[in-house]
């Protein structure tokens, strides 16, 4: 970058020390880039004094947000002092008070996981593949052509549910439940999905209840693959309490909806922005396994995870004392160029390109990871076989939230080979 | 230089000779092993270079600490065994020569 371009540069003329990058306008308006790109070169462990959040460090590079994920003895993912995002976990009356273990820490946290895991292991996505890819086809094959639609609700939302559905065996005419519910769950009365905290406790209890009666039918009829079934028929989570049972299910629902559904709509963008790489893949279908780390990386669907020092420690020379909250920007260490070569180019058959921090590291990693990419490449293959371009023609819509990075519409037009 | 042998869940063998001290991850991510990602680039922190040390070997190689992040990284991969390691944790020396490891089924 020139002194010129410094200059005209309005992030680099905020002072360090009123930088704060949990402004949910700038992932909003597709600004915050540059702010971490900043905060890399200058500030790269930054003590935030004031936000909308409390004061909080912001931790940028790639490495010191590993090291920071593996040591969860002192950076605690527990609910009751803050749990997992920049904005604390609700509690008090208005707030269902949901168990869920990606908020908890070892050893509760292990127990938990191990019990819900095996439904997203290999070995089970090995039965499921043929259904997704089947429900997949269907829905792509159902869309017009030269039309322009919403990629987003069409496709990347539809996508998504029906996999949900499937992997709880979901009734299928009712699917766009699980998309209001995961929704609501990641909802505040600011971002207008819900009016009220009362509100999404409401339906929140709909979703527990609905799902109580499929688990009381599931545990009546023989063990299938699906996860309400395991979760009724496993000695290890048959006895769940039911605020546990609602969390966890809670925690499957955002987990597997949200992330993937952006990535799905980001990896649209991507190929858009970038004409050669789309070209790239067209004469060669088989990059699609690399090519899925590397969306996954370039979207960075969850922006960050948080986490709270449970006593003084030290980050890259920085004191951080006990009860403070660190931000694990991934979107930031996901474009940090001491690990990452080339970091801000989209490059589809990238070497080396899992190496990426979308997932997490660590205890807490992302459980759902083989289920997400293992949708992408369904997706991406079965529109390779009837699309030869999926064509961006609007601005995309971008996601009010300092969490979740998405998209909310994202305008297309298919061409058929 | 000590050879460490990969053993797919088909069979398949991909013997590796490698320079002592570099770890049986490293090994395989090099040379293309399927099954052995090793996302977090051999920093223990991902579990995605989980091995099944063959049982003649366990004694020379160890088990992982228990407690530790290894340990508790093992607990939460797919068809984990006593005998199960992170292949990132193990470095080659000519102790090790032949040292033989399974790829578990299922572990893509």
């Amino acid at each position: 970058m020139t002194t010129d371009t410094l200059v005209r540069d309005p992030v680099s003329r905020i002072p360090l020390s009123q930088m704060d990058v949990s402004d949910p306008k700038l992932f909003q308006n597709d600004t915050i880039g540059s702010y971490f790109a900043r905060l890399r070169r200058e500030d790269p462990v930054h003590y935030c004094r004031e936000s909308a959040y409390g004061p909080y460090w912001s931790i940028t590079k790639f490495n010191d947000i590993m090291q920071v994920e593996v040591n969860h003895q002192t950076f605690s993912s527990e609910a009751k002092i803050g749990g997992i995002a920049i904005q604390d976990m609700q509690t008090g009356e208005s707030a269902l008070e949901l168990e869920m273990f990606i908020a908890m820490d070892p050893p509760k946290h292990d127990a938990q996981r191990k019990a819900v895991s095996p439904a997203v292991a290999p070995s089970n996505l090995v039965l499921l593949e043929p259904i997704i890819r089947e429900r997949a086809g269907l829905i792509l094959d159902s869309l017009p052509i030269g039309e322009e639609i919403d990629w987003v609700d069409t496709v990347s939302v539809e996508l998504t549910t029906m996999t949900l559905a499937t992997l709880f065996d979901f009734p299928w005419e009712e699917r766009r439940r699980l998309t209001r519910w995961s929704d609501v769950a990641t909802a505040t009365p600011e971002t207008g999905v819900v009016s009220s905290f009362e509100q999404r406790r409401e339906e929140l209890l709909e979703c527990a209840y609905y799902f109580k009666d499929l688990w009381d039918k599931r545990i009546n009829e023989p063990p299938k693959s699906d996860l309400i079934s395991m979760m009724a028929h496993s000695p290890a989570t048959r006895d769940m309490p039911f605020l546990e049972f609602l969390g966890n299910l809670m925690l499957l629902i955002v987990g597997g909806n949200d992330t993937t559904r952006n990535s799905i709509s980001g990896g649209v963008l991507a190929l858009n922005q970038n004409p050669a790489e789309y070209r790239k893949l067209m004469a060669d279908p088989g990059l699609i396994p690399k090519m899925i780390p590397e969306i996954i990386r370039w979207q960075t669907p969850l922006t960050h995870m948080r986490r709270t020092a449970l006593m003084d420690a030290e980050i890259c020379g920085k004191k951080v004392r006990k009860g403070d909250k660190v931000v694990m920007w991934y979107i930031s260490g996901n474009r940090d160029e001491e690990v990452i070569d080339r970091p801000d180019e989209f490059i589809i058959d990238r070497q080396n390109s899992r190496h990426h921090l979308s997932f997490g590291f660590g205890v807490h990693r992302c459980m759902g990871n083989r289920v997400a990419e293992l949708q992408l490449r369904i997706v991406w293959e079965e529109i390779l076989k009837r699309f030869s371009k999926v064509e961006v023609v609007g601005a995309p819509e971008r996601t009010l939230s300092n969490f979740i990075h998405g998209f909310t519409r994202l305008p297309v037009k298919l061409y058929a080979h | 230089m000590p050879t460490v042998i990969f053993i797919e869940p088909d069979g398949t063998e991909f013997p590796i000779a490698v320079k002592s001290g570099t770890t049986a991850r490293d090994a395989a991510v090099n040379n293309g092993v399927p099954g052995i990602d090793g996302d977090c680039g051999g920093e223990c922190a991902c579990a995605t270079c989980h091995v099944h040390v063959d049982a003649a070997w366990i004694d020379r190689t160890g088990m992982a600490e228990p407690g530790g992040m290894e340990d508790n990284l093992l607990q939460f991969a797919e068809g984990s065994t006593e005998n199960s390691r992170l292949a990132c944790q193990i470095a080659m020396t000519d102790d090790l020569d032949g040292l033989t490891l399974r790829i578990p089924d299922g572990q893509h």
